[in-house]
């Protein structure tokens, strides 16, 4: 295995574009590593890209966004003063992650780029509408965060396709989101089920709603009838059970060691239910 | 007059909570685990293991790994001894596999190479063709007719004739009629109850460092609960005397049964042998899960019947364990403990051991009792919950106490069942009220105890302190139970003690740390050596005075004369004694060495309250009291350890933790990430109650304390989730969607 | 296999070494440093008993390369006492008999004071939490937690 630590994108893109076999990036290493532990994958090429000016950087965008570099930990994202005020669900799904110790390691773009259908802050970024900065040898482009992933294990980057950057939207006013996940401890588990809501309000009636879920598909599930079933109604009985609902409906999981088909549907029914209600209170300026 | 120590009230040293000789060591990183230590010229070993759960090994390919750079040797089975048979046989069969892998993650070679990387890298270059044969995993399936044969040939003469190959041993005990005993009932209630595989998951993986050479002389560093078992066994796998080989137990990061037999250590000397240099050989976590100890799955059924006043009038029991692809599943252990709390008229047990294709089970904390209580408890709460008795009240009804015929055949001496169902029915947490979503479970369990082989050796230094040499290794923080116990009886402080655990060369056999032998018999085995040199001080201070040794006794490490007759001397104090001691006859030591039979067996009770989340299934134990009778408490401080450790283990087996085999019999969680024991943040304070009912056979009243604390739990914990749900949970783990599915059938039902 | 040259700091010290790629933090520490405070428990992250700081930020060492650690400083349960001071966890886990086999006791103590230099003041829950990733088998938490409670409460007072 070879190990590179290019000072630059535009060095780390050419090597990516040029290496053989198989290449990994290595931001927090908490999976690549495990995978290498476990014989699963050894890399050929492993290009180690936090010594890039501006990776470790969280910063406010212009807009009012937050502009995350790449290497940005799970960490560092908790003890920020400001981003968990904008987008508690997304600090939230990244610290769920794991142990206090991979947490000073694990990386949100890490994680999505990881490919896991059970990735916990993959549902809670496309809630909120993150976006990624893909850089190639062709230049950069910003794209959805719901459009990496493609499959288990898998991304829609090309050859020589690198993420740079991760951007959150602008909070706005009376927005709200929350990522609940199941497992059956309480903590060091994957996701059997994750879900996250990211809402907006207008007094108590949602104005706009996104749902996701994890682990109950081969990617991330974004339920785009929660908009319809929720935005303008307040979140009564009624509209808890229609989005209960759609969120079982939405489901199509796998029975595996972690979960079986049925109790992921049932649980992100209820998973759904109880993430709404945090998304919403939060919107209306609670905040726990 | 020879001495006796022996009292039950009135110790000076005993009872007190001392800190651990080996505290500083371990708080800075200076203790020398298994993978600790390291030797000049040392290599490094890999194990390569099979895939299948059952497959020929047609040919295994070496060449490609002898090739690179780097690798010094390869072993396979042709590199062991021949012929053995019996246990030694079985444990060479699992140390490396002969003909067949008979699970996955069988070794099947290994190779040692000048680093860790570089042997890894080797034992993908080693080719093994298999013929695939079929599998079974699963106790009932593989007790079927038709399930694939393991092993032919392997069952024992106690298999009754038409029981499948599989099933290679068979129990049975009991008195009376249980058939009329059920006649005489009010309620007889007969349930079938499952338990999955679960593994001891100590953190530290199987270590050693091996050096052997062509003159059959060896040393071996290794984590074990037993270095005297090991040598014997690493010597009949490699065809050594056992003498030439020189084990030393390192600090052991954990064990709780699973370190009482032997996996790598023959592997390490075989290759170091063959390259003539050190070879160090360390467990993947992924190994220690695919190939070391973990404990039986069981299938079981127990029937019990009772009259509305709570006497039990008769209980049965038959007990099937899968022991993985060996005989030695503990069937018997669990059908003896199974009744064991109860003074029963009419009791009948009956235990299967079982083979699959699955790694060797080994022992875990009380083999095979916790599956047991969780079967028999299960049952008396339900009868309980169904005739509207007290579950404490009924267990007191029918307890076995003093002078009782015990359900597998002896009569009990003086045993603490009542005095510690006494202890819960006193506690506040058994009347504490419960909130809504809240169940509690209470629950007996039973161990035996045990003595065994033990040879504990004592010497004085010229300055009055103490060395104390024993073979039993520490697991549990008996290094200071020695040294109270040894303070005791010298009458010399605690601190002036150094105890140490010897390594082969040094001492007669020491039997396994197992069967919560330690605080008894190297106890036991410590307190007489201790005597044995008291004795002899008292000898050179009767030599001094020039009286009858007999006119001398020993008191808080003074040697007096015993009365106004034996003449009037100023006590001489231990040190006045060792300070002269090379010019007044020699070195002063004491020695014990015998196989104590007097263990006393110990009960425990516990009482648990778990809330379930009834949208999801999910458990949370919110609640939990250990009471048990630990004869006497050495060091009170390590007795709670104990009984917390095993609750805890027990609430991780209870919930959460199991073997997933898939369908193509491989291992599914070979890891902590989803073989879930429980984290810190899943578990409540575990309230303590230690019980003092002296055992008669060790001098200070010691009991066992280590196992008894895990059998409880799972019934405790499963008796907690039915209250709580009100459905009868009979299958463990207790994971969400298995109790979600309880709900959604009480919701039906 | 070329190997890279690393300069780094382990407690405190300077430290250089050789090592492959491959090797992680935890490999290089115990097997070319000969720190063996640092145990390997699982290799992936999951049981915490390989813990160390690395610039003050609590990982697992079995999850950082070896190569990782060039100009960062490293904290392992070796530099936690000063000389023949222990500190007051340290002090506290032996009075409290906080370890039975004391294998996870080293990642324990690095996470714990990594803790309590962040939180000093932390709740049962938030001590709890903390450790959720430093699997403990023999003990059931109960004296952990509460050694490391009672080092918080005199740690504060002492302040």
């Amino acid at each position: 295995m070879k190990y590179y630590k290019p000072a630059t994108f535009e060095e780390a893109v050419a090597l990516v574009a040029g290496a053989e076999g198989v290449t990994r990036i290595l931001a927090g290493g908490t999976d690549v590593l495990v995978q290498m532990r476990s014989d699963i994958i050894t890399p050929d090429t492993l290009i180690d890209i936090k010594a890039i000016p501006g990776t470790h950087e969280i910063t406010r965008t212009k807009d009012g966004g937050w502009r995350l570099g790449v290497a940005v930990t799970g960490a560092e994202m908790s003890e920020h003063p400001e981003l968990g005020r904008d987008w508690p669900g997304v600090v939230e799904a990244m610290d769920l992650i794991g142990s206090t110790q991979v947490q000073g390691r694990a990386t949100p773009v890490g994680n999505l780029c990881n490919g896991s259908p059970a990735a916990d802050s993959v549902p809670a970024m496309i809630a909120a509408g993150a976006a990624v900065t893909v850089t190639g040898p062709e230049g950069s482009r910003e794209i959805p965060v719901e459009q990496i992933p493609v499959g288990p294990g898998k991304t829609s980057l090309a050859k020589g396709e690198i993420i740079t950057a991760l951007t959150l939207p602008p909070r706005g006013a009376q927005g709200g989101d929350a990522y609940l996940r199941f497992i059956p401890r309480t903590e060091m588990d994957i996701a059997v089920v994750g879900c996250a809501v990211n809402l907006r309000l207008n007094g108590d009636v949602i104005t706009e709603a996104r749902m996701v879920l994890g682990a109950v598909a081969p990617t991330a599930v974004v339920v785009h009838a929660a908009a319809d079933a929720l935005v303008g109604r307040t979140l009564d009985e009624d509209a808890l059970t229609a989005l209960s609902d759609l969120a079982e409906a939405s489901c199509n999981p796998i029975d595996d060691k972690r979960g079986t088909i049925k109790f992921r549907t049932h649980t992100a029914g209820v998973l759904a239910r109880r993430a709404a209600k945090i998304a919403y209170s939060r919107a209306k300026g609670a905040t726990a | 007059m020879a001495l006796d120590s022996s009292k039950t009230t009135g110790f000076k040293y005993v009872g007190t909570r001392p800190n651990r000789p080996d505290g500083l060591d371990k708080v800075t990183g200076r203790a020398k685990f298994g993978a600790d230590a390291y030797a000049p010229g040392m290599l490094h070993a890999a194990i390569k293991r099979s895939p299948h759960a059952h497959a020929r090994i047609i040919k295994i390919d070496t060449s490609k790994a002898l090739a690179m750079e780097g690798v010094k040797a390869v072993v396979t089975r042709a590199d062991f001894a021949t012929g053995l048979e019996g246990e030694f046989g079985d444990i060479l069969e699992n140390v490396m596999a002969g003909e067949k892998a008979l699970y996955d993650g069988h070794a099947v070679a290994a190779v040692a190479a000048t680093s860790a990387l570089i042997a890894r890298d080797a034992i993908k270059a080693i080719e093994v063709d298999y013929e695939i044969l079929p599998h079974v995993t699963d106790v009932d399936a593989a007790m079927q007719a038709g399930a694939p044969v393991i092993r032919a040939g392997a069952a024992d003469a106690s298999v009754p004739e038409g029981l499948h190959p599989n099933v290679v041993r068979y129990y049975e005990s009991g008195h009376g009629d249980v058939e009329a005993g059920f006649a005489e009932a009010d309620l007889v209630v007969e349930d079938h109850f499952v338990t999955e595989a679960t593994h001891q998951g100590y953190i530290e993986p199987h270590a050693c460092l091996g050096t052997l050479g062509s003159d059959g002389k060896g040393e071996l560093w290794c984590c074990t609960q037993g270095h005297w078992y090991v040598q014997k066994v690493c010597a009949a796998c490699l065809g050594l005397e056992t003498s030439q080989l020189r084990v030393t137990a390192s600090e052991i990061g954990g064990g709780f049964g699973g370190k009482t037999t032997v996996f790598i250590e023959p592997v390490a000397l075989a290759l170091s042998r063959k390259a003539n240099r050190p070879v160090k050989l360390v467990m993947t976590r992924s190994e220690v899960f695919r190939a070391s100890g973990p404990t039986s799955s069981t299938s079981m059924d127990v029937k019990i019947g009772m009259k509305k006043d709570g006497t039990i009038t008769a209980a049965q029991g038959t007990f099937r364990l899968q022991g993985g692809a060996f005989p030695g599943a503990p069937c018997e252990m669990t059908a003896m403990c199974a009744f064991a709390p109860y003074d029963l008229k009419h009791v009948h047990q009956v235990g299967y051991d079982v083979m699959s294709n699955r790694p060797k089970q080994a022992a875990y904390r009380a083999p095979g009792s916790p599956m047991a209580a969780f079967a028999v408890e299960s049952v008396i709460d339900e009868l309980c919950g169904q005739l509207g008795l007290d579950p404490i009240d009924t267990r007191l009804k029918n307890a076995s106490r003093e002078g009782t015929r015990a359900s597998f055949g002896p009569t009990w001496p003086r045993i603490g069942l009542v005095e510690t169902l006494e202890a819960v029915k006193a506690h506040p947490h058994y009347v504490a009220p419960l909130k809504k979503g809240q169940g509690r479970g209470i629950s007996c369990g039973f161990w035996f105890n045990h003595g065994g082989e033990t040879a504990v050796s004592l010497a004085l230094s010229e300055d009055g302190s103490a060395q104390v040499a024993v073979g039993t290794p520490d697991i549990g923080g008996s290094r200071a139970s020695m040294a109270l116990m040894a303070a005791e009886v010298l009458g010399i402080p605690y601190e002036d003690i150094r105890v140490t655990i010897a390594d082969t060369a040094t001492l007669g056999y020491n039997e396994i740390s197992h069967g919560s032998r330690v605080t008894y018999a190297s106890g036991l085995a410590t307190i007489k050596a201790a005597e044995d040199a008291v004795q002899k001080l008292c000898g050179r201070a009767a030599a001094k005075w020039g009286i009858p040794e007999d006119a001398v006794y020993w008191e808080d490490g003074y040697a007096k004369p015993s009365g106004p007759n034996a003449g009037d001397f100023e006590p001489l104090h231990i040190d006045e004694i060792t300070a002269t001691m090379g010019a007044t006859g020699g070195p002063i030591c004491g020695h014990f060495e015998a196989t104590p039979e007097g263990a006393g067996v110990s009960f425990a009770a516990h009482i648990v309250d778990a809330e379930v989340d009834p949208d999801t299934g999910k458990t949370s134990v919110v609640r939990y009291t250990v009471v048990q009778d630990a004869g006497k408490a050495i060091h009170p401080t390590y007795v709670e350890g104990q009984f917390q450790g095993g609750a805890a283990q027990g609430i991780g087996w209870a919930l959460n933790e199991e073997y997933i085999y898939g369908a193509d019999g491989r291992l599914q969680n070979a890891g902590f990430l989803d073989y879930r024991i429980p984290v810190a943040s899943d578990l409540p304070m575990i309230d303590t109650v230690i019980v003092e009912v002296p055992n008669p056979g060790h001098p200070f009243g010691v009991r066992g304390v280590g196992e008894t604390s895990i059998c409880p739990p799972l019934a405790a914990i499963a008796n907690a989730v039915s209250n709580a749900v009100g459905v009868r949970m009979r299958q463990l783990p207790m994971r969400p969607s298995r109790v979600l599915e309880a709900l959604e059938s009480a919701a039906d039902g | 296999m070329s190997k890279t040259h690393v300069t780094t700091k382990v407690n405190g010290d300077e430290v250089e070494f050789l090592c492959d790629p491959r090797e992680t933090l935890l490999d290089v520490l115990r097997d070319r440093l000969h720190l063996t405070g640092a145990k390997e428990g699982c290799g992936t992250g999951d049981c915490g008993a390989c813990s160390v700081t690395v610039d003050g930020r609590l990982v697992c060492s079995c999850l950082m390369l070896g190569v990782e650690a060039e100009g960062k400083e490293i904290g392992t349960v070796e530099g936690i006492a000063e000389g023949e001071t222990l500190h007051p966890l340290q002090q506290k886990f032996i009075e409290y008999a906080a370890l039975q086999c004391g294998i996870c006791t080293p990642g324990i103590l690095v996470a714990t004071k990594a803790l309590l230099e962040k939180n000093p003041d932390p709740t049962e829950s938030e001590v709890r939490y903390w450790l959720a990733g430093n699997l403990c088998r023999c003990t059931g938490y109960d004296k952990i937690i509460r050694a490391v409670m009672d080092t918080a409460a005199e740690m504060r007072e002492a302040s």
